[in-house]
């Protein structure tokens, strides 16, 4: 639970992590019934629509204001966003 | 009651260009409807006093009100997807859905409330709060598009769009007795629709009836340069105007009717009633298989979350949104994480990102996807006899708020019937098909009828949708709606 939580950058309290394995154990449980069926020749789908790649003319157009993306950045310093330190 | 609120938008457009009714007026009467919400079916509203300018009076939709759910981007106006992680936020952009809408003259009247992050089948998962059901304050509307539901049901909004993943727009419209409609992927731009499953998710029409959504539909599809997987809908989509089913065959998947789990007597009867009804009408009616459907739930529980794992990563406090303060970046992003997301958000989150860790990779995720290939085998087998599959929408009528919030398996069974269509990648309708006591006892509660057929199919699936509508009826409404 926790080496997962650490994977999606989630913090558990005890409480959360008690809850939460239950919870999950069985959403899990009636997932897995699918691992009993035999589909070994079936190829997987990822994507409904059949598509080829879809290119665009390659002509370049102004990006967004880099004043209105700031905008909407928690803290911002210098034309960029501002971060704790990864070292900290 | 004003009878301006009573009319379809197609009547109301029909009054505004013969000149009895301006777009200033029917503007005005539903931001007055919507300014008395008592179901918290919005989270922000237009000023009522607005005035549209000039360009808001042509276009196909000219001077429409349309609630929007707030999933959809609008520039400049908060839009929170009903997580606190976005509070406050006001994107710099609009989707292309609802700047399509409002190219064909269509007006914003408000942003609905959802599930956060369209993550729930009642709407208890939104950050601001449940939305209650017009029919029942002590039940759900269903979600996760259930403030736009609610709007349309509760006479706060004359027609509305939501987002469908596994069932997002269809079982909140059965569970408050308008027609929803999930379109084929790809018909819709998901330019600027915040992403949950993304091989999934589609935009669609929330109405009081099937022509409102063949008008709403129209103004929305199209191929948009913004969205690589959108190819609109060829020839457009037509106006419905079948009253028979004349020389239509249905198919009835045993899996997800008579088979089904958790159907409640009530939504059973409606069924078969409506069955019997469209072979009244000429349709040919049989019963048939779709054997992988049953497996729906399994294989959308690992690929819904799967894909929203990795796209709900983008929120970490650096752009937008919430901030937590902490002395490194990683912890900054852990306690953003977790005090922005409630906690459906974060069990979909762990679920996905276990379905994708090493190790645990294709025995489900690979697996999932290999199922998910046998329920689109199984649907296009069944429509080389059946024009359309038919099925109840919900299982249940609309459930009793707090019921399923501690069981987080019987609220995805909620999905049971929906899930199928997306993960097939093919259209499907719910419209209301009478009305059901629910098991308790209580206020009789709508029951939906959902019709599906292969891809692309709208305009046909709509003109059959209009014939049934017709013989159906259905006409009640919320007592306390439309007061």
């Amino acid at each position: 639970m926790l080496h997962v939580a650490r994977l999606a950058r989630l913090e558990l309290d005890d409480s959360d992590v008690e809850r939460m394995a239950s919870e999950l154990s069985t959403i899990l449980e009636h997932v897995e019934r699918i691992s009993q069926l035999a589909l070994e020749g079936t190829d997987p789908t990822s994507h409904v629509v059949e598509l080829d790649n879809v290119l665009r003319p390659d002509e370049p157009r102004p990006s967004w204001p880099r004043e209105r993306m700031l905008d909407e950045a928690p803290e911002a310093s210098e034309g960029a966003f501002l971060v704790p330190s990864p070292q900290a | 009651m004003s009878d301006l609120l009573d009319l379809t938008v197609a009547d109301a457009l029909e009054r505004m260009r013969s000149g009895e009714l301006s777009a200033d007026e029917y503007f005005a009467s539903w931001a007055e409807a919507a300014a008395g919400d008592e179901l918290n079916a919005y989270l922000w509203r237009a000023d009522p006093g607005a005035t549209g300018d000039a360009s808001n009076g042509g276009g196909e939709l000219g001077g429409v009100p349309i609630a929007v759910k707030d999933i959809f981007c609008t520039a400049d106006i908060p839009t929170t997807a009903g997580s606190r992680i976005l509070e406050g936020y006001r994107p710099p952009y609009t989707s292309t859905a609802v700047r399509r809408l409002s190219e064909s003259g269509a007006r914003l009247l408000g942003k609905t409330n959802m599930d956060e992050f369209a993550m729930g089948s009642s709407n208890e998962n939104s950050g601001y709060g449940p939305v209650l059901n017009p029919w029942d304050r002590e039940r759900v509307p269903g979600g996760s598009s259930g403030g736009s539901a609610a709007a349309v049901a509760g006479g706060l909004a004359p027609w509305a769009i939501g987002t469908d993943t596994g069932g997002s727009i269809r079982q909140p419209a059965s569970l408050c007795g308008i027609v929803g409609m999930k379109p084929t992927y790809g018909a819709v731009s998901r330019y600027g629709m915040i992403a949950f499953a993304s091989s999934l998710d589609q935009c669609g029409p929330l109405t009081r009836d099937v022509t409102d959504a063949a008008l709403l539909l129209r103004a929305l599809e199209g191929r948009d340069p913004c969205d690589s997987t959108s190819v609109g809908i060829e020839g457009g989509v037509e106006l419905p105007s079948r009253e028979d089913l004349r020389g239509l065959r249905f198919g009835v998947p045993r899996e997800l009717s008579s088979d089904a789990e958790g159907v409640e007597p009530g939504v059973s009867d409606v069924f078969t009633r409506t069955v019997a009804l469209i072979e009244q009408l000429g349709g040919e009616v049989e019963e048939t298989e779709l054997p992988h459907a049953a497996h729906g739930i399994s294989a959308y529980y690992v690929i819904a979350p799967a894909e929203a794992s990795a796209n709900l990563a983008r929120f970490d406090g650096v752009r937008f949104g919430l901030r937590e303060a902490a002395d490194n970046l990683t912890s900054m992003y852990e306690s953003t994480r977790s005090a922005g997301f409630g906690a459906e958000v974060k069990r979909r989150i762990m679920l996905g990102t276990y379905a994708l860790s090493a190790g645990y990779y294709d025995a489900y995720y690979g697996q999932a996807q290999r199922v998910r290939t046998k329920i689109a085998e199984d649907f296009a087998r069944a429509f080389t006899r059946y024009d359309f599959v038919v099925t109840p929408t919900s299982p249940t009528v609309a459930f009793e708020i707090g019921e399923r919030t501690q069981d987080p398996l019987a609220m995805y069974m909620s999905d049971y019937c929906t899930v199928p269509m997306p993960l097939a990648g093919i259209p499907a309708i719910s419209i209301p098909a009478g009305l059901a006591q629910p098991p308790g006892g209580g206020v009789e509660l709508p029951v939906g009828f959902q019709i599906a057929g292969p891809a692309f199919s709208e305009s046909a699936m709509l003109d059959a949708a209009h014939a049934l509508e017709g013989a159906i009826g259905f006409d009640a409404r919320p007592a306390e709606a439309f007061a």
